[in-house]
């Protein structure tokens, strides 16, 4: 059995009450994750104040200040950066009143904007707090069109300002899916982007209302006035475009998007197939949020997927941080971290180192969605989102002994916990188990 | 219930009945046999050619599996776990004649002349049983034409069988094999349905037929669902059921009618009430689909009102709430460890749910119902062990993997041939590259009835299906 560590193993005396603003934390004796691909660093320091990393390395080094929290050598890192994700989108999934990362049935598309559906308390955000995660990219499902409209990055800490940084990204579907949303074919979905493009190129630099027309097909509108606006900063290079695509040939008609479209800045979203098309992602410079352990040919996309295709595309120097959306739920991101640094030891697979895993999980998503050096990393000037672990965390049964997001020592309760209070006893002989909360 | 008198007043009645039902058709081969035994040269001319299909009782689509050819190995000096509860450190594990011939300390004896693995810093498991897989019936590539898990136009199909939609081409027995260890799998109707229909339970051997996979001598089972899926299918339909009391009043009037059937000593076959009737008589087990707590409950009432017993629950995210009920009724709960909240009935998922419901000593079965998740059952119930722990509920490592192994064999039916390393059984075995409950250690060699049918040091072992073959990534490590 891995030894954990008992949730009181840390010392909470100092913390006990969890003040809604950031206090300064002095967190000592950590196993030290920087996030950005380096291994842990033994009797390791971290220094928070006003909400930011100012210190983060060997005892030694470390200035004097704040609440000193010793972690008695557990696991200190980074908040988990998930991306891509729909937390705080929907309460179920499958109960489609509380769903609002697909609209099949409204005629926008690119300009859809997830920073206006936000639910900064919903149990998704609270119980992904609770597995580390303390930043997400959250984005819009293409459901009506190939463009899904524009995701927002938001923190995990349940105020009531979630909201990072609006629009940060714009997500277009280039895959089997996305040619289903653009008409039924891949000429379909591709023809429908460029005249997109094409029109948000035409609106450069003419602010005021949109005056483009309208993309139609039977009554059904492709692209409104609207979404061509939205897709002006996308064209113009000042807002990422996050591109789905799987099979090897969708990958490079995608990259070769930027022979037409020069100013892109595209981000591969997917990329099962992306080992066989590794040194063209790379010579394009462009990162991709990798399927983590995808291997079915699920789809015909697919038919190439292996888990060894994160190790293989930064073997051949691609950015690559894992997909949370190819997951059961993204608290399962550092479970495939983990697993990926396992492939070392099976021969003929590409892995990933441990700091390297990690980094997949927090650093290069926050780089990746224009965060880098202020997420996923603790790093003097980064925000002060820090994680104590239980054990090493990329194992599977690793949970948080204590979260801070900007400095702020997080609450760790929610419906799950409750339930778990609950029904620790199943003794009903005084009253109800409704009384018992 | 029916009474079982009136089952072999049945049977007799038919028997006598045979020459008469013989000149229309319908009678059995055996019948056939039987009737050709008596004639004598006179009778030829004025006997008709009968047309007969097999008898309900004998085997239909029988397994032609037969172990591959295996050698006698020991693996010495590894951390075993048997299955049962109990751990063996430094222990040995022998097997041959596709059996498990020991099983011991450091000092258990084997020949001097037989292949001897170092399993030292290794791990050694029975094979990993997955209790709730679609593979074959929702192979991949998932497109439409290969979507044949559910028979969604009736909501009660007993007659439906499983194996008659398993595509054994589908590349997740091979990933389930290499990556997650998996040894013998039931494969399972869909949830579409109230009664789904039968389950097969497979030896996860590449084959080219279902048959060749067919776990020999398992038991069938057959799928029942609860709640939502079956009420939102037919519902949407217009029709019933379209609410849970809908789901139940249906089911009890089908039960009604199998009884009706099994008491009718004229009644023509029907393959939905056979299965039914297997059901009632304890031959056809029920693996029921049920995530509330408070559906588990009527269903277990339903169970004693009709005469017969549930055998597991499964994605019984609720279990924890009546882990006393499930206990006290002998009821496994299959279950994921931290799938929660994507449809309603999922909303009270909590990651303590195996731990409680073991510490209340009901029994615990860790599914996938995934063709990825089949690949990693072991860190799904590692993750389910941390939870207890972290509340002090601290269940040993070879308990956990009894998760994977015995108990899902015992809830199918098999438990007296696979699930555990004990001597005589079939030696189906993982030898794993480290702890098997830590993320970083996966299968190494894996065994099914002493043939080594995947190991990860050998790239020729990696099982590629046909649809892989000249197709990307063909025998690539996945």
């Amino acid at each position: 059995m891995k030894k954990l560590l008992s949730l009181g193993a840390v010392s909470a005396l100092a913390l006990a009450a969890a003040p809604a603003f950031a206090q300064d934390v002095t967190i000592t004796n950590a196993r030290l994750v920087i996030g950005d691909g380096s291994e842990p660093i033994e009797g390791g320091t971290v220094v928070v104040a006003a909400g930011k990393v100012v210190y983060a390395g060997p005892a030694s080094g470390a200035p004097a200040g704040g609440t000193s929290v010793d972690a008695k050598g557990a696991y200190v890192t980074p908040g988990i950066f998930a991306t891509v994700t729909t937390l705080g989108l929907s309460d179920v999934s499958a109960v489609s009143e509380t769903e609002d990362s697909r609209a099949a049935a409204t005629p926008f598309s690119a300009s859809l904007d997830a920073a206006t559906g936000i639910n900064p308390v919903s149990q998704h955000i609270l119980v992904h707090r609770v597995a580390g995660v303390t930043r997400a990219a959250t984005a819009l499902s293409p459901t009506g069109s190939i463009f899904a409209g524009q995701g927002a990055i938001i923190d995990l800490d349940g105020d009531a300002s979630p909201i990072v940084q609006a629009r940060a990204f714009q997500m277009v579907d280039l895959s089997e899916n996305g040619a289903r949303l653009g008409g039924g074919s891949r000429p379909a979905a591709h023809a429908l982007l460029r005249a997109a493009l094409r029109e948000a190129q035409a609106l450069t630099g003419k602010p005021g209302l949109p005056q483009t027309t309208e993309i139609t097909k039977d009554d059904e509108v492709l692209l409104s006035r609207f979404d061509a606006e939205a897709l002006v900063p996308v064209v113009t290079g000042k807002q990422k475009l996050y591109v789905k695509a799987e099979r090897a040939s969708d990958i490079r008609a995608a990259l070769a998007l930027k022979g037409e479209f020069p100013a892109l800045d595209l981000v591969l979203v997917g990329a099962s197939e992306g080992w066989l098309v590794a040194s063209e992602i790379a010579a394009a410079k462009v990162p991709v949020i990798a399927n983590g352990l995808n291997d079915l040919p699920d789809t015909f996309e697919e038919l190439g997927a292996t888990q060894s295709n994160a190790g293989r595309l930064v073997r051949a120097g691609v950015k690559v941080a894992i997909n949370a959306a190819s997951l059961q739920n993204p608290r399962r991101l550092q479970q495939a971290a983990g697993n990926l640094v396992a492939l070392n030891r099976l021969p003929g697979a590409a892995g990933l180192s441990w700091g390297q895993a990690f980094a997949a999980i927090s650093s290069i998503p926050a780089d990746i969605s224009g965060m880098g050096g202020k997420a996923g990393v603790l790093k003097p000037g980064a925000l002060g989102d820090v994680v104590i672990w239980t054990e090493d965390p990329l194992e599977a049964g690793a949970v948080p002994t204590q979260v801070f997001i900007g400095g702020i020592k997080q609450d760790l309760t929610n419906h799950q916990t409750r339930l778990r209070d609950r029904y620790k006893d199943l003794d009903e002989s005084q009253r109800p188990e409704a009384y018992d909360w | 219930m029916f009474a079982d008198t009136k089952w072999r007043a049945r049977a007799g009645a038919l028997a006598t009945l045979a020459s008469a039902i013989a000149l229309i058709a319908g009678a059995t081969v055996a019948d056939a046999k039987e009737r050709d035994k008596k004639k004598g040269k006179d009778e030829e001319v004025a006997e008709a050619p009968a047309l007969a299909a097999i008898k309900a009782d004998d085997p239909v689509y029988p397994s032609t599996y037969k172990p591959y050819p295996g050698v006698a190995t020991a693996i010495r000096g590894a951390t075993v776990y048997d299955g049962r509860g109990k751990t063996i450190e430094n222990g040995v594990v022998f097997m041959s004649g596709g059996k498990i011939t020991a099983v011991g300390g450091p000092d258990t004896p084997i020949p001097a002349d037989i292949t001897v693995l170092d399993g030292k810093g290794k791990f050694v498991t029975p094979g990993i049983i997955d209790i709730h897989s679609h593979l074959g019936d929702y192979p991949s590539p998932q497109v439409d034409a290969h979507s044949d898990g559910n028979e969604a136009t009736s909501p009660t199909t007993p007659e439906v069988w499983a194996e008659h939609s398993v595509w054994p081409q589908d590349p997740g027995f091979g990933r389930a094999l290499a990556n997650g260890g998996i040894t013998s799998l039931q494969i399972l109707p869909g949830s579409a349905n109230l009664m789904g229909g039968r389950s097969v339970t497979l030896k996860n051997v590449p084959a080219r037929t279902m048959q060749g996979m067919k776990f020999p001598g398992a038991p069938y089972s057959m799928k029942m669902a609860c709640g939502e899926n079956p009420k939102r299918v037919y519902g949407s339909k217009g029709r019933m059921p379209s609410t849970r009391m809908g789901n139940l009043a249906v089911n009890r009037e089908t039960w009604l009618a199998a009884i009706d059937y099994a008491n009718d000593p004229k009644a023509k076959r029907d393959l939905a009430k056979e299965t039914l009737v297997g059901v009632l008589k304890g031959e056809i087990l029920i693996q029921n689909h049920c995530y509330r707590a408070d559906e588990m409950a009527l269903v277990l009432d339903m169970a004693k009102e009709m005469g017969y017993k549930v055998t597991a629950f499964h994605h019984a995210v609720e279990a924890y709430k009546i882990a006393d009920l499930l206990r006290e009724n002998d009821v496994c709960s299959a279950i994921w460890a931290d799938w929660y909240g994507f449809k309603m009935e999922s909303y009270d998922g909590i990651l303590e749910n195996a731990a409680f419901l073991q510490r209340e000593g009901a029994c615990v079965v860790i599914h996938s119902d995934d063709a990825n998740d089949i690949q990693r059952l072991n860190q799904e119930a590692a993750k389910a062990q941390a939870a207890g722990q972290r509340l002090g509920i601290d269940i040993t490592d070879a308990t956990v993997i009894g998760w994977l192994t015995y108990n899902p064999a015992k809830a199918m039916g098999i438990e007296q041939q696979t699930g555990s390393l004990e001597t005589g059984k079939m030696a189906d075995v993982v030898l794993w590259n480290g702890d098997p409950l830590s993320v970083y250690s996966r299968p190494e060699k894996v065994w099914v009835d002493g043939a080594l049918m995947f190991d990860a040091l050998n790239p020729k072992t990696r099982p590629v299906s046909d649809f892989e073959l000249g197709q990307p990534g063909e025998g690539d490590v996945k």
